[in-house]
């Protein structure tokens, strides 16, 4: 199911991770296309985010190959590995702010690793636009993350994820812990800058609001394997049980019955 | 924010190509009529420092083209931006998605501050110690409010012994205890060869070599043991109780224990205390004999007193209220670690660096209040006739 004229970024093939005696993933394969924005859905406990700390290369997987960006991301020395790491922007599940700097500061660490030559002043009205970007005021640059509520620190998450405009973007539970509204321009702001930029991005989501508005194309993480990957009407023509329950689910009619008013008001 | 963005400043952009003839000659006259910037392939983060270098060092009014641009992100759209509107700089050849893209990080601009507002240096020496001093009545109002939540949840116990976790009390009994017993044990038996070695070699000089016994066994007793056992067990479960209370202050486990019923003080700060009141005297003990026993092996090897010898001579030197003294001073000690353990551990709100810093203050607390206490406790043993 994967297109054409693909030009894979992430390609994933013979993955297997276990923890002791659990089997997280076998023989998965995923590929993930230049320019598209993937939704990655599952159960609780499919590993969808020990798919992506896989990737990343957090988690060293049992067997299996991993390109990212094409570079192995398997057995590579940490030197090999800055390089690529300049290319992607991770928002993690929590946010994972470092908790001694203010939004600010966090955004520029990537900045100040990476290019040091910057100066102050071009820096800090970078990390001020990234902070407008990510949907934060601008009262929330010298505030320390436990100042800031849960949906603000997936904000600065992604301030500091943008912060060195990636070609790739990670993004675990992004909209989970926002207000409707928020998520809803939290969609907007991937489309946006995904077509602006170029951007490919690699969603891990509950949110079916987000699948419909934002995605496209899906994997189906299940049965340890990637069950199937494509925009959701071909997803559903394959006759899988969990996948059916999902999106036919009432929660499922709902987000697809909104997507069609959406479409109507722009047609 | 889209509001916002209408009253900004607008670009003065131009798709229209300019005439590259008048370009590329620069004229005698350029800086008098400004200058254009031509950029080339792609303008991003990469090649920002540059660029915003290169932009810094042309003369107004500039005049920034955009027509050989390949590949533009927003930090290069941002230092365009910036150009133009700080210095009315104009930007022809932009493509769409450029002109966009522009448009975009326009919307964007809302400075922030980095860190926050810091008051004048004269100012913020005054504003930290009034802080400080203020912190200091605070710590010692809540170290007393949580003696008496502690003795409240006690007397809790007390009336309703079912709610007393033996489970937990016993757990801790291990942890603070029994695991103990290798670390203290070794420190000890060094620390009693130590004393033998250097008591023997001054000594000496006087020919009383023989009173050495009398300094191990007397220091040993009343003084050594104890406060050595306090310090390594505020070292070693003291920060334990600070770090494991704070961490789950931060995780918001405290505050689901209280939502449920169950009084943190009851379930985390009593098992605590009792582990620690009672192990201490234990470990004390423990500690005394193997001190003795590290400085029996140094004057048996080095001065040929044999182990039988120094027994007896232990017995005859050693007043039973010496060990008394020793023994007295221990659960008290116990207890003024757990107490500045399980406090600062409970204070811990915010970030995990609180968690750090609060168990070394609970540490530094804690064997501090230890030796002001322990010189209480030799003035007035020694008043009592306990000499």
């Amino acid at each position: 199911m994967t297109p054409k004229d693909c030009d894979p970024v992430i390609e994933v093939r013979g993955l297997r991770n276990s923890f002791g005696e659990q089997v997280v993933h076998d023989n998965l394969d995923l590929t993930v296309c230049r320019g598209e924005i993937l939704g990655v859905v599952g159960g609780s406990g499919t590993g969808k985010s020990v798919l992506l700390r896989s990737i990343i290369g957090l988690q060293i997987p049992d067997a299996g190959e991993i390109c990212v960006l094409g570079e192995d991301m398997v057995g590579r020395t940490e030197d090999e590995a800055k390089n690529i790491r300049r290319r992607w922007g991770i928002l993690f599940q929590n946010g994972a702010l470092f908790s001694t700097l203010t939004v600010a500061e966090n955004v520029e660490v990537p900045l100040r690793e990476y290019f040091p030559f910057i100066k102050p002043p071009l820096l800090d009205e970078i990390a001020s636009y990234k902070i407008a970007m990510g949907g934060l005021p601008s009262d929330a640059g010298p505030k320390y993350p436990s100042e800031l509520s849960g949906g603000m620190v997936k904000r600065a998450g992604l301030a500091r994820a943008l912060a060195l405009d990636p070609e790739l973007l990670f993004l675990d539970e992004p909209t989970s812990g926002l207000d409707p509204i928020g998520a809803a321009g939290f969609d907007e702001l991937i489309r946006s800058l995904q077509q602006r930029l170029g951007l490919t991005v690699f969603l891990i989501t509950h949110d079916l609001d987000s699948l419909y508005a934002v995605c496209d194309r899906v994997a189906v993480l299940a049965d340890k394997k990637v069950l199937g990957v494509g925009t959701i009407p071909e997803l559903l023509a394959l006759d899988h049980p969990w996948i059916q329950e999902y999106f036919n689910g009432p929660r499922g009619r709902a987000a697809a019955l909104g997507h069609e008013e959406v479409e109507h008001a722009k047609a | 924010m889209a509001e916002e963005a209408i009253d900004l400043p607008l670009f003065e952009l131009s798709r229209i190509h300019p005439p590259r003839m008048a370009q590329d000659e620069p004229s005698p006259a350029g800086a008098a009529h400004g200058a254009t910037y031509r950029v080339a392939g792609s303008l991003t983060i990469m090649r920002a420092a540059t660029t915003q270098r290169e932009l810094d060092a042309l003369p107004d009014p500039l005049t920034i083209d955009l027509s050989h641009v390949e590949r533009m992100d927003t930090v290069g759209a941002w230092v365009i931006y910036r150009t133009v509107r700080d210095r009315k700089a104009k930007v022809v050849g932009a493509s769409r998605d450029e002109v966009s893209l522009l448009k975009e990080v326009a919307q964007f601009d809302a400075p922030t501050r980095v860190v926050p507002e810091q008051p004048g240096s004269f100012n913020r020496v005054f504003g930290e110690l009034g802080e400080w001093i203020a912190e200091s009545g605070r710590t010692l109002l809540g170290l007393l409010g949580f003696l008496g939540a502690t003795l409240i949840g006690f007397a809790n116990v007390l009336r309703r012994p079912k709610r007393f976790r033996v489970n937990a009390v016993i757990q801790r009994f291990d942890v603070v205890g029994v695991r103990a017993l290798g670390i203290i044990g070794l420190m000890s038996f060094l620390i009693g060869i130590v004393i033998a070695q250097q008591g023997s070699v001054q000594l000496a000089q006087f020919g009383a070599e023989i009173y050495t016994i009398n300094l191990i066994g007397r220091i040993t007793a009343r003084e050594l043991g104890t406060l050595m056992t306090a310090i390594m067990v505020a070292g070693r479960s003291g920060s334990s109780f600070a770090a494991q209370l704070g961490t789950m202050k931060i995780t918001e486990e405290i505050d689901a224990m209280r939502t449920i019923g169950v009084s943190p003080i009851e379930a985390l700060v009593i098992p605590r205390m009792i582990a620690a009141v009672l192990m201490m005297p234990l470990l004390a003990f423990w500690s005394m004999l193997l001190t003795l026993i590290g400085g029996g092996m140094f004057v048996w090897l080095s001065i040929g007193i044999p182990p039988l010898t120094y027994i007896q001579r232990l017995q005859e030197v050693i007043p039973i209220t010496d060990l008394w003294v020793g023994l007295i001073k221990a659960p008290v000690f116990g207890f003024i670690i757990a107490l500045a353990g399980c406090f600062q551990g409970l204070l811990v709100q915010g970030n995990s660096e609180e968690v750090g810093t609060r168990t070394t203050i609970a540490v530094v607390q804690s064997i501090f209040l230890v030796i002001v206490l322990d010189s209480v406790f030799a003035v007035f043993f020694s008043n009592i006739g306990w000499i």
